[in-house]
């Protein structure tokens, strides 16, 4: 690891010393924050009182709930790939994510309607389909407005969009419940409300781009991801010259060296990664926390997370967007052992500012690679992959660990969890760069094939 | 269309949604302040019942709703005793009373409340925070407290639920979290880690009770010793049990065979002869069972139509039963003998 990270100083000191393309936010990246921004508002004000709908207003047990939640969860991740798969064969992006934004309103509408608990558990359903349609095609439009050598950093800017959506629509959720008691309905139409303007500015400000098509002026060549990946097959599926048509996206097309690591990187960690809640769990052995603390704790994650999306995928783009993403891994493991460590007012804060660290590290950083590493014409299926592969991978690490932690207790498992997670770091380090890479052999070189042009290469106007 | 025509139209789309569900929030909002502060839809009275009575929440709209009512165990149908405290469940036994409540805010949270009726007006309260949403509450001869709530994911990702369910008393005396009880099925102990506990109902020794319990997509009846900290498999597939008033019986919930999303019917089985009879519902069962007397079961059915309303519904014990509306407009019934 030492090696790594004096490797990626190195690296740094030269790029710093280059002179770069300027930061120019492209509106289009802002009305897709705008898009996600009011579609979190609307989705998680529902979700924040989904439960005491059922339970309280409508007099339904929850148990036959969460009996249907593992089925939700694994159809969302067989659309979210069929989405990306439809959106690069098509070259059109929007329809697709109009499609998934537009079924998750009529969900919300469904919901009003909804009194059985098969009705409503269609309308949830229906609502997760639409996310896993949505996600892969809106990163893809976000990456193909983005200057590449900015590309996380841009990332970061919807990521920060998203979250503060994420935060103001349980706010606003209970702020309603709290005016009007039995005001769920008036929770519904709010949301219902948020949709429609979301759906608008996407369907009125977002353009409708060709994904094969040239970006506008101002970013650089794209394709240096399949220069990366040539030395490696000979004659990748997804090659594309200028002008030309690409060829259609195949799963095969993901399997270029750079994107198979990556995905392997990000399961590797995935399945260290156990999720929130339990780190809340963990907080609440050390004794009597008020369960007053879990909305804030929530909160306070995501005003962490909103403030360094920005930051972090700036520094992602002038470092390394590979090691920011699994070093970022590292603040998780630190949030461990500090869940670990009690349940003091220290431990709480410090919990919550490292989850924030961490999803900002990674969650926009993660798109901006998976993006960067797929061949053209098949960024968004490369996208739907790694994010599929993270969240079966987390699916799975999180059942994993309830087996760990009735076995040996939650401090020991989440210490354990927190020293393994640290020592996969450098290994993913080492694996998301590439075994056996040749040696930089200077700033004119074309790139190592683990870091393609978009994260590390001097932009093209440095050229 | 041009640029201009586009940013009028999302103009005029953002203020015709938000302007109309601020419209429906408005109007929601008086209709509340209306139907909470107007009067009640059902007869009313302005004193206790005294003697047997049956406790529950009430759910007429208009003032008193959401609020702890009661009528005369003889009297079902006349008019309801209004208090001022807000119960989403309630349970007496004796002269305790436990009242699990939902505190609305912007972090809304959830607390129990316990309290000694000790002849008349109230007495010592104590009150603790619950994990979840509140579910279950009973309470035991002796004065224990069982709670189950319901606890979501917090998480963005997280989804599912589980249930704590956990048995403690105002005066001090604590057993934790049921789920850390010992189990077995069938003579073999039960280790797996998603293992789930709701419905606590206790017999009158001061040890025993009874409690489903959830693992693996399985459900059993379990019998459970306070002082052995253990719970015992009796049978599968049951949920939410209540033992009879002379404890001879436990009535449950029995999820019918191959049903996505669950419906269920009511069994009762007979502890004596570990026979099981069970009565079929037309309309399913999703509520909590309550004893009226050692013949007849009170349980909730929401009211077609109307979002927070609910009816209580008696039925008796023998296959081939049919219910009949008990008290309109309630909820969470507890029967005082």
């Amino acid at each position: 690891m030492y090696l790594s990270l004096s490797d990626w100083r190195e690296r740094r000191q030269v790029r710093t010393d280059a002179p770069g393309t300027p930061f120019r936010l492209s509106p289009v990246v802002v009305s897709l924050g705008i898009v996600s921004l009011l579609t979190d508002i609307s989705s998680e004000s529902v979700a924040a009182v989904l439960p005491l709908y059922i339970t309280g207003a409508l007099g339904l047990s929850m148990v036959a709930y969460g009996f249907l939640e593992g089925l939700h969860q694994g159809l969302s991740a067989v659309v979210r790939i069929a989405a990306g798969y439809a959106a690069d064969r098509t070259d059109r992006p929007k329809p697709v994510a109009f499609l998934g934004y537009g079924l998750s309103m009529l969900a919300r509408v469904g919901l009003v309607f909804a009194q059985g608990f098969g009705a409503i558990s269609v309308a949830v359903g229906a609502d997760r389909i639409g996310k896993g349609i949505r996600t892969a095609p809106r990163d893809a439009m976000v990456q193909h407005a983005s200057q590449p050598e900015h590309l996380a950093r841009s990332f970061g800017v919807h990521r920060m969009l998203d979250t503060i959506g994420a935060t103001v629509g349980p706010l606003l959720a209970f702020l309603i419940l709290f005016l009007v008691p039995d005001g769920y309905r008036a929770v519904f139409i709010a949301s219902i409300a948020f949709a429609v303007v979301g759906l608008a500015v996407l369907g009125l400000l977002v353009p409708n781009v060709r994904l094969s098509a040239r970006p506008a002026a101002g970013s650089t060549d794209t394709a240096g991801a399949d220069d990366a990946a040539a030395p490696e097959t000979a004659g990748p599926p997804g090659e594309a010259v200028p002008g030309q048509l690409p060829l259609r996206p195949g799963f095969r097309t993901l399997l270029t060296a750079p994107m198979r690591r990556l995905l392997a990187v990000a399961g590797l960690l995935g399945l260290l990664t156990v999720g929130d809640g339990f780190v809340y769990l963990a907080l609440m052995e050390h004794g009597h926390l008020d369960p007053l603390w879990f909305p804030l704790l929530f909160v306070g994650t995501n005003a962490v997370f909103l403030l360094l999306a920005v930051p972090l995928g700036r520094a992602a783009d002038r470092t390394s967007r590979a090691a920011v993403f699994v070093l970022g891994h590292l603040a998780l493991a630190a949030a461990y052992a500090c869940a670990a460590a009690g349940g003091t007012l220290a431990a709480i804060l410090g919990c919550l500012v490292l989850l924030g660290v961490f999803y900002a590290a990674t969650d926009g950083v993660l798109a901006a690679l998976a993006g960067e590493r797929s061949p053209r014409g098949a960024q968004s299926t490369g996208i739907s992959a790694a994010q599929t592969v993270v969240a079966v991978a987390r699916l799975a690490a999180s059942t994993a660990f309830g087996v760990l932690w009735v076995l040996f207790g939650a401090v020991p498992t989440m210490v354990g969890a927190a020293v393994v997670l640290a020592l996969a770091v450098p290994v993913a380090l080492w694996l998301v760069a590439g075994p056996g890479r040749p040696a930089p052999t200077g700033t004119a070189s074309r790139p190592e094939d683990g870091e393609p042009a978009g994260a590390d290469a001097p932009s093209g106007a440095a050229r | 269309m041009t640029p201009r025509w586009r940013w009028i139209l999302l103009a005029i789309l953002t203020v015709l949604a938000l302007g109309g569900a601020g419209a429906f929030a408005v109007d929601a909002y008086l209709g509340y302040r209306e139907r909470s502060t107007g009067p009640s839809q059902v007869a009313t009275a302005a004193v206790l019942p005294t003697g047997p009575s049956v406790l529950f929440r009430n759910t007429a709209a208009g003032e008193g709703y959401g609020m702890l009512a009661s009528v005369a165990l003889g009297e079902p149908a006349g008019p309801r005793t209004l208090t001022g405290t807000a119960c989403d469940r309630v349970y007496r036994t004796g002269a305790t009373v436990s009242c699990l409540r939902t505190v609305r805010g912007i972090s809304t949270t959830f607390k129990a409340v316990a309290w000694d009726t000790g002849g008349q007006g109230t007495g010592q309260e104590s009150e603790w925070a619950l994990a979840g949403i509140p579910s279950r509450t009973r309470v035991s001869a002796d004065g224990l407290v069982a709670t189950t709530s319901f606890v979501t994911g917090h998480s963005y990702a997280a989804d599912g639920f589980s249930t704590e369910t956990v048995i403690e008393s105002p005066d001090g005396r604590d057993y934790g979290n049921l789920e850390k009880f010992t189990m077995t099925v069938g003579g073999r102990e039960l280790t797996a880690t998603d293992r789930n506990v709701w419905g606590v109902t206790f017999a009158n020794d001061g040890d025993t009770f009874y409690a489903t319990v959830a693992s693996g997509g399985s459900t059993w009846l379990m019998r459970g010793s306070l002082s052995a900290r253990t719970l015992d498999a009796l049978a599968e597939n049951a949920e939410c049990p209540s033992l009879s008033p002379d404890g001879g019986e436990v009535a449950y919930k029995k999820r019918r065979p191959g049903t996505t999303p669950a419906e269920w019917d009511i069994a009762v089985l007979d502890l004596g002869g570990g026979t099981e009879r069970t009565i079929e519902l037309e309309d399913g069962i999703d509520d909590q069972l309550e004893w009226l007397d050692t013949d007849t079961l009170l349980y909730g059915q929401p009211r077609a139509g109307t979002v927070g309303d609910s009816d209580v519904w008696s039925i008796g014990t023998t296959p081939g039963a049919l219910p009949e509306l008990f008290i309109e407009h309630a909820w969470s019934p507890s029967v005082q003998r």
